[in-house]
């Protein structure tokens, strides 16, 4: 008897997400036949896209035992410079890429230069850093959105605009399949072959799992610690590049609800197959998991400010399964 | 009076046996050894005992009727008390000492409205002072050491009215003064009619304050017998299910070069420490709890900054900003605090073993997996590690188990210095002795070896040569021949 309810949590537990993913998918197809149309399973990926960026970068510093709240923050502020590279410069595809990605790095060392050296607990230190970063994308912009033909506050019209190759990163297609869903993917595949079968992804496992045994391991953990906070900078900083090419604007505080939709998907990446430990792939369907509740919803014609609540019950449901099995595993 | 009698116990963790058919009884006004390897199932017996755990099968009787523990209140309830190993899993470490002895009481008070401080704190002081024991009873319990933390526990468990008080490994972090004062303790319990269970790995005092031994193996009750008719041999060999012809052989070896050689290191509690280990040496650091002997081996380490000294190693000086430095210079440290510092609970005894040694096994950044588990798989049988198989996680493993890993980490390694800290704390002597051939097996290999512990007699077992330590500060060195265990004792506590 015992026996048999452990491994129906077991199987409940590693393939729960993935099982309420197909379930919700199926609802959604019998109530509507366009669901299960390759142009809206086309577009759900689109829209995942960036919140995937995001939450691998989330991921990242959960691994090494961190959090940082500032990737919200990051991806506005670079989905405001990327588009001040074109519209107000006038620069070329060199500085329009690097520019964001520096940013987004520095934003990054800031962040692991808080956490690592002067050692303010991570959720604290990237809450400032959430401030400061909005902050400076608010004074960047002042406040408006950054568009072609804009008025400057000179009285002229920006002189620049988005380039036809940049928009093709959030607009193209290859082979009928969006650019934005082909880079995701190759982030996904990347991201996951560098933390399970590289020397340094296991590293940053282990100095997440035990900080004290990792550096009494001869581990740099500050160096694996300040390597996870560039690296979440870097791919928000990413997902706020392809922000900007997927709307065609720089759109102010575009990165606000990024924040939670990419730590929900994280945290449920958690138990996808049962992994309970922060991984790409679980994050991946973890994004998947949002990015279809939101179609469905927005199909169903649901108001859109109850979305969150959906959102936060899968969350809840989620960490729910996670910590029980923690629970489970600590006592036996 | 108290009678405990539990029958037929029988325990599975997911389809594992850890207890099969045990049988144990206990009288009010005996102390009751319960002895046997990490493994046995003795924690797993007394978690059954007080709630934690619930019995696949077997009753539970107190005084006659049967008791039904489904919770640790139900246990607390029928006054079964117990005082934790792991003493900071039961205390509360932003609340006072007073607080945390008296918990039982403020959590089940009826009385609404507020507390009473005053009251609290000098019911609190009684209690200590009644014990013997003197620590502030307004200081928080995160400034204690660990031995005072202890103490706050066996203050708790006094304090209720217990028929049946089970003390595990009591006396492991306490100083021999501290031992002495909680066996009068136990005695004075013992007058009034409460029954003890008593686990620990220390023999000697098992036969110094027990009436009775139940010998546990493999998740059964071997044996019980009265302490007058039986003794360590017998006991030992109950234990191990084989004969123990030497408790601590020492390989002896040829000592060669020195190689680590240290003048005047500093930092923290440490001052002043010169020392020098040589090729097959295995130099023992002695010293009461808090002396300093952790503190030293962290600052050898990396682990602590070192305020000044000179260390040289092979001939070379160096200087280690980091554990790290000190990897690759190759000096390496077993800490004491297994479970935080050594290893990860989490992970797979593969990656736990493979943590230090990943970049042979990474040639190009990326892992060769055949090599990194075929490197486990050596260790695991080199080291005799009970495990199912390598993918297991080390926080399923007993103690000793999880020293071998902890331990066996640094073998790949081209290391020529191994520290160990306490290697055999809360380790049953089959671990024990795995771990001393083993220490035989690294200075047969040339390597040199700093042995810190403050059990006497293992360190002038398996020593060349003996360091002790008091108050930071290294007072004497001992070799083999002179030292004693009395001879020890007195330097270690101030004699000059």
């Amino acid at each position: 008897m015992e026996a048999k309810k452990i491994s129906l949590f077991d199987l409940v537990y590693k393939y729960g997400t993935v099982a309420v993913i197909v379930i919700v998918m199926l609802v959604f197809s019998l109530t509507n036949p366009y669901f299960f149309t390759y142009d809206n399973i086309a577009d759900i990926l689109r829209s995942i896209s960036i919140v995937t960026f995001v939450a691998i970068g989330v991921t990242f510093s959960l691994i090494v035992g961190g959090f940082d709240l500032s990737v919200g923050s990051t991806v506005s502020l670079t989905t405001v410079v990327t588009a001040s590279m074109m519209v107000w410069y006038e620069q070329g595809a060199v500085v329009t890429l690097v520019v964001p990605i520096v940013v987004s790095l520095l934003v990054g060392l800031i962040n692991a230069l808080l956490v690592v050296k002067i050692r303010i607990p991570d959720l604290l230190a990237t809450l400032a850093m959430l401030y400061i970063v909005n902050g400076i994308h608010m004074t960047y912009s002042k406040g408006y959105s950054i568009y072609a033909n804009m008025p400057m506050s000179d009285g002229t019209t920006a002189p620049g605009k988005f380039q036809q190759w940049y928009l093709w990163l959030g607009q193209g297609e290859i082979l009928s399949i969006p650019v934005p869903v082909i880079l995701t993917f190759l982030l996904v595949v990347i991201t996951h072959i560098y933390l399970t079968y590289t020397r340094q992804g296991r590293m940053l496992y282990m100095t997440g799992g035990n900080l004290e045994a990792a550096r009494l391991s001869g581990i740099p953990v500050d160096r694996y610690r300040t390597l996870a906070y560039v690296l979440s900078g870097l791919f928000a900083g990413l997902g706020g590049m392809l922000l900007a090419a997927r709307i065609g604007t720089g759109q102010v505080s575009s990165g606000g609800s990024m924040l939670m939709d990419a730590v929900a998907a994280a945290f449920v990446g958690f138990s996808v197959f049962g992994a309970g430990k922060p991984n790409v792939f679980g994050t991946f369907v973890g994004a998947i998991l949002i990015g279809v509740l939101l179609n469905g919803m927005t199909m169903l014609n649901l108001p859109y400010y109850a979305y969150d609540i959906i959102k936060g019950v899968v969350l809840a449901l989620a960490l729910a399964v996670t910590y029980y099995q923690l629970r489970r595993k600590r006592r036996a | 009076m108290t009678h405990l009698q539990m029958n037929g116990i029988i325990k599975h963790f997911s389809g594992v046996p850890a207890l099969r058919s045990v049988d144990f009884e206990v009288k009010g006004g005996e102390v009751h050894a319960l002895l046997g390897a990490n493994g046995a199932g003795k924690s797993t017996l007394m978690k059954i005992l007080t709630g934690a755990y619930q019995a696949d099968a077997g009753t539970i009787s107190l005084d006659g009727s049967e008791a039904a523990i489904h919770s640790p209140q139900d246990a607390k309830a029928l006054g079964i008390q117990c005082v934790y190993q792991e003493v900071d899993t039961a205390l509360i470490p932003y609340l006072s000492v007073a607080e945390n002895i008296l918990l039982d009481q403020l959590v089940q008070t009826k009385a609404k409205g507020l507390i009473n401080w005053q009251r609290l704190y000098s019911q609190a002081e009684e209690i200590l002072q009644s014990l013997g024991f003197s620590i502030p009873v307004k200081k928080h319990v995160e400034a204690c050491t660990l031995s005072e933390k202890q103490l706050i526990l066996i203050a708790r468990a006094t304090v209720q009215k217990a028929k049946l008080v089970i003390f595990d490994e009591p006396t492991a972090p306490l100083s021999s003064k501290e031992s002495e004062r909680l066996f009068q303790i136990i005695a004075r319990l013992k007058q009034n009619g409460v029954g003890i269970i008593y686990i620990s790995h220390r023999l000697p005092e098992i036969f110094q304050i027990c009436d009775r031994i139940t010998i546990m193996r493999d998740g059964r009750n071997v044996t019980t017998k009265k302490t007058s008719e039986t003794n360590l041999d017998e006991v030992i060999t109950h234990m191990l299910g084989k004969s123990f012809a030497e408790e601590f052989p020492k390989v002896q070896v040829p000592i060669g070069e020195p190689l680590l050689e240290v003048t005047g290191a500093a930092g923290g509690k440490v001052s002043g420490a010169d020392l020098t280990v040589r090729e097959g040496e295995i130099v023992g650091v002695v010293g009461l709890v808090g002396a300093g002997k952790t503190e030293l081996a962290r600052l050898l380490f990396g682990a602590d900054g070192m305020e000044g000294g000179k260390v040289t190693l092979k001939g070379r000086q160096v200087h280690f900003r980091s554990p790290k430095d000190a990897v690759e210079a190759g000096i390496v440290l077993v800490p004491e605090e297994r479970r935080k510092e050594g290893i990860f609970v989490e992970e797979s005894v593969k990656n736990n073993l493979s943590v230090t040694t990943l970049a042979k096994w990474s040639p190009l950044g990326f892992i060769r997996r055949g090599m990194e588990s075929g490197h486990a798989r050596e260790l695991v049988n080199k080291l005799d590690v009970k495990t199912a198989d390598i993918s297991q996680l080390v926080g399923f493993l007993s103690g000793g188990n999880q020293q071998k890993v902890a331990i066996g980490k640094w073998l790949g390694t081209e290391c020529d210095v191994f520290m160990f800290d306490e290697p055999t704390k809360g380790v049953d002597i089959g671990a024990k002795s795995d771990i001393y051939r083993l220490i035989g097996n690294l200075v047969e290999q040339k390597k040199g070896v700093l042995y810190f512990s403050c059990e006497f007699q293992e360190v002038i077992g398996i020593a060349d040569r003996i360091l002790v330590m008091f108050e930071g500060k290294i007072v004497k060195e001992l070799s083999r021949e002179q030292a004693t265990q009395e001879l020890i004792m007195y330097y270690a506590s101030g004699g000059e």
